[in-house]
């Protein structure tokens, strides 16, 4: 029994009423990769904070190489060997790499002992699992697939032969993300463990050895990756049969419907976030604008819908001008039929604390329909608001409840009913998916096309590539702040990554 | 009177005023380093002042008042502490209800103690700190220019301000140089990262509490044992705040730390000795005007003169564990 890395014999944590974790079982053999799937509020992470010490199961018991343990913080998480690589990095941003890998790990109280024996662990770590990384760098001046880098090479020296990494490609490029995947087949090869949390599907068939599936606190299964198929995994997370293929008809480009023209916004800073970005969207298309999150996506997004000043360009809304350098009024532009669905709906599209009924009028409150004068018309706002609950499956379908207590995918769907039940002529969305689980997804994606079919012209713009492939009718590519090529969603998706690099975007905008 | 004296008197003085500053900045590097945000410097110097000028006056011992200072100025902090850190309240709240208390009950302890309208009794000599003149200190100030300096200024100070000017590379080698500071400047910029590492957040924001509170109690003895002699009511007279602007206008670094104190320092002694004389041109200042110096000047170098100043990231938040 000893190619048994680690496991967990009937765990259960209860967080409040919350039953995040229900009599987990787990075993994850040794030298292998294996991932655990499941939805948000599956309870993956939970089950990963247990292990890694930040929380302590109210039952259940931890195997390391056959041998219980108790593991009541992170430091007895790192003495028998389990490594973590969080979703957001723990990593001091205005430290250089080696200060960061040592931290925790100094050796001695005076620090300049330490420091050269670090140095030299960390040269020998780089060398050994092809790790370059500048150790005198600092942290905010890497990209983020350094950065996570440095989270592994973090664990590495705190000699971790376990490394669980809780949603490693989300911040990731295609490449990078491919580079990371290389970084762990060799971090199996040298005999290391790797527990890897995601609820990406491709991710898991790609890279796995073992896959266990999460369903409500609850562990539903565990497979053989080559042995099964990402049909069945989809169906094991959500508990149904889920289409994970977009299903749309031919698009059927009418009018121009929102122009932009020469369009740059800068931040506050004086850095210029989008330049000169020219496009047009028609109705009954979908307009996908791809890239890495921070290459100005969201930038142009509040910049077409009004809430933030472009330096200069236009911007056409149903052939009229929109006054984006000046002031431009967002409840006007919503008169003149523009929704937007924002990027963050937590700090944008909700005010997380009012009812729901409330956050479904919010913005078209002074509507004729739910306002009189100055006063809300509180019959009509929560009959509307339950017609959309019934219409968007919000669950749970109760208009009064605060909004902070739905699910993400939920929360999704209360502004995308706002918006959408609107009737506009160009519907912006920002990050539709962001945050929303598997079977509300299937649910987003029929609702934006069919809006497409109503002859709505659409603007997305999404970080999940497979996302902006599967949705759009043309697909623009960002890259520090310029729209660098234009594909349509037959393009391979090693093509829009280089381009998502700027890799083949310098090439194409010198020719 | 020639120029060289007069500038000699005014650093000599501007050393004087700077002292408090220095330690109560240097406090506050330490708590705000770890991310915990202190505005409660003024009421720990205050009742560290009151402790040393009540405990010297009862003892006749000057060692005694330092140690009481400093019990005194920890346990306020353990407060802050236990407000800010463990019950992860508002900081700013629990600093400012600091001050409240202590200038209140400075003033009630004084007079139910000493009846004397919230002072404490005048020190004897053998109760508060002497100043320690440097070796052949008189002869060599017959030496033209360097004589005056080494005689005058750097000669002839107290204890404590000798101290006070050591502790900045002291200060400066414990937050960059040791396992301590590491962590601590870590702990106040993603204390994720420190707790991650097997590291408690709790207790390390509880040392550096601690370590502020014995340098705000270094001020505070300062101020009734050795510029004084004997507790004034107020006697801080703002200079908690003032070490704050200082803080933040030397960017929480202990080598800036010290020259935006001498500066703050020197525009007090300035302040001081301009009072009653006319300048050329403008004639006669205000005092009051004279006096608001300092404080004006924070405000226009604090608005942009110093360009951004990034306080520590995690700076004024709790740290709850992410569920």
């Amino acid at each position: 029994m000893n190619n048994i890395a680690i496991e967990l014999r009937g765990i259960d944590k209860s967080f409040g009423l919350v039953h995040a974790n229900r009599n987990i079982n787990l075993r994850v053999r040794k030298g292998t990769i294996h991932g655990i799937i499941g939805e948000n509020g599956a309870g993956k992470s939970t089950l990963m904070s247990i292990l890694y010490g930040f929380y302590q199961a109210d039952n259940g018991e931890i195997l390391v190489d056959g041998k219980p343990v108790s593991i009541r913080d992170p430091n007895a998480a790192i003495s028998v060997g389990i490594g973590m690589v969080h979703q957001h990095f723990m990593l001091v941003e205005n430290f250089t790499v080696l200060e960061n890998v040592m931290l925790g790990a100094e050796d001695s109280q005076i620090l300049n002992k330490g420091i050269a024996k670090a140095r030299q662990e960390l040269k020998r770590l780089e060398k050994e699992y092809a790790l370059e990384v500048n150790p005198d760098a600092l942290i905010e001046e890497l990209p983020v697939g350094l950065q996570q880098r440095v989270e592994i090479l973090k664990a590495l020296y705190r000699r971790a032969d376990i490394l669980i990494l809780d949603e490693p490609t989300g911040v990731l490029t295609p490449a990078e993300a491919d580079h990371l995947f290389r970084i762990l087949g060799q971090l199996k090869a040298q005999g290391k463990t790797i527990i890897l949390i995601t609820h990406k599907l491709r991710e898991i068939m790609a890279i796995t050895d073992e896959v266990s599936v999460m369903r409500r606190g609850e562990m539903v299964a565990t497979r053989t990756t080559r042995e099964t198929s990402v049909e069945e995994l989809a169906e094991l997370m959500v508990g149904r049969r889920v289409l994970l293929r977009v299903e749309k008809g031919e698009s059927n480009p009418g009018d121009v419907k929102l122009a932009v023209q020469g369009l740059t916004v800068k931040d506050s800073r004086g850095v210029t976030m989008v330049d000169t970005v020219s496009f047009e969207v028609r109705a009954g298309e979908i307009v996908g604008i791809a890239g890495v999150a921070g290459n100005g996506q969201s930038e142009l997004l509040e910049a077409i819908a009004g809430i933030r000043r472009a330096a200069s360009g236009t911007v056409l809304l149903n052939g009229k001008p929109v006054d984006v350098t000046g002031n431009a009024d967002p409840a006007e532009l919503r008169d003149r039929g523009l929704a937007h669905v924002p990027e963050d709906r937590h700090h944008v599209g909700l005010v997380l604390k009012f009812e729901e009924c409330e956050n479904a009028i919010l913005g078209y409150h002074h509507d004729r329909r739910f306002a009189n004068g100055m006063f809300l018309n509180i019959d009509a706002i929560r009959k509307d608001a339950e017609e959309k609950i019934a219409k968007y499956d919000i669950r749970p379908p109760n208009a009064r409840l605060r909004t902070a207590n739905f699910s993400g995918g939920n929360q999704q769907k209360v502004v995308l009913a706002r918006e959408m039940e609107r009737d506009p002529d160009v519907l912006i969305i920002g990050q539709p998916t962001r945050g929303v689980d598997v079977g509300a997804i299937e649910f987003i994606h029929k609702r934006i096309i069919e809006m497409r079919d109503q002859g709505k012209a659409v603007l997305l713009v999404s970080v999940e590539l497979d996302e902006i492939r599967s949705l759009s009718d043309r697909i623009l590519v960002m890259f520090a702040g310029r729209v660098v090529g234009e594909r349509s969603p037959e393009a391979t998706e090693g093509e829009l990554g280089l381009l998502m690099a700027g890799v083949e975007g310098r090439k194409e905008a010198a020719e | 009177m020639d120029f060289l004296h007069v500038l000699v008197v005014l650093l000599e003085s501007t050393i004087r005023v700077s002292v408090p500053l220095v330690f109560a900045a240097l406090a506050g590097l330490f708590t705000e380093r770890a991310g915990v945000f202190d505005i409660g410097l003024e009421g720990k110097m205050l009742g560290a002042a009151f402790a040393a000028g009540a405990a010297a006056a009862v003892t006749q011992s000057v060692w005694v008042g330092l140690v009481a200072a400093i019990l005194v100025s920890v346990a306020l902090s353990l407060v802050h502490g236990y407000a800010s850190i463990t019950q992860r309240g508002n900081q700013i709240v629990s600093g400012v209800a600091i001050n409240f208390i202590v200038a209140g009950s400075t003033v009630i302890l004084g007079e139910a103690w000493f009846r004397q309208g919230g002072r404490t009794p005048a020190l004897a000599e053998g109760a508060r700190f002497q100043t320690i003149n440097f070796p052949d200190a008189d002869m060599i100030r017959e030496i033209p220019v360097l004589g005056p300096v080494y005689a005058d200024l750097l000669s002839g100070h107290f204890l404590l301000t000798y101290l006070a000017f050591a502790m900045v590379p002291i200060s400066w080698w414990i937050l960059y140089r040791t396992r301590f500071g590491l962590r601590l400047r870590a702990v106040g910029e993603n204390p994720g990262a420190v707790d991650t590492a097997g590291i408690s957040v709790i207790w390390l924001r509880y040392r550096a509490v601690i370590c502020c509170g014995i340098l705000c109690g270094f001020a505070g003895a300062y101020l009734s044992l050795a510029m004084t002699a004997g507790f004034v009511k107020g006697m801080t007279a703002g200079k908690g705040y003032i070490a704050l602007a200082a803080l933040i206008f030397a960017k929480w670094r202990p080598l800036n730390i010290m020259f935006a104190c001498l500066l703050f320092g020197f525009l007090d002694a300035l302040a001081i000795r301009l009072q009653g004389t006319p300048l050329p041109l403008i004639g006669q200042v205000p005092v009051q005007l004279m006096q608001a110096l300092p404080y004006i000047l924070t405000v226009i170098l604090l608005a942009g003169f110093i360009g951004k100043a990034i306080p520590p990231k995690a700076g004024g938040v709790p740290y709850v564990k992410e569920r």
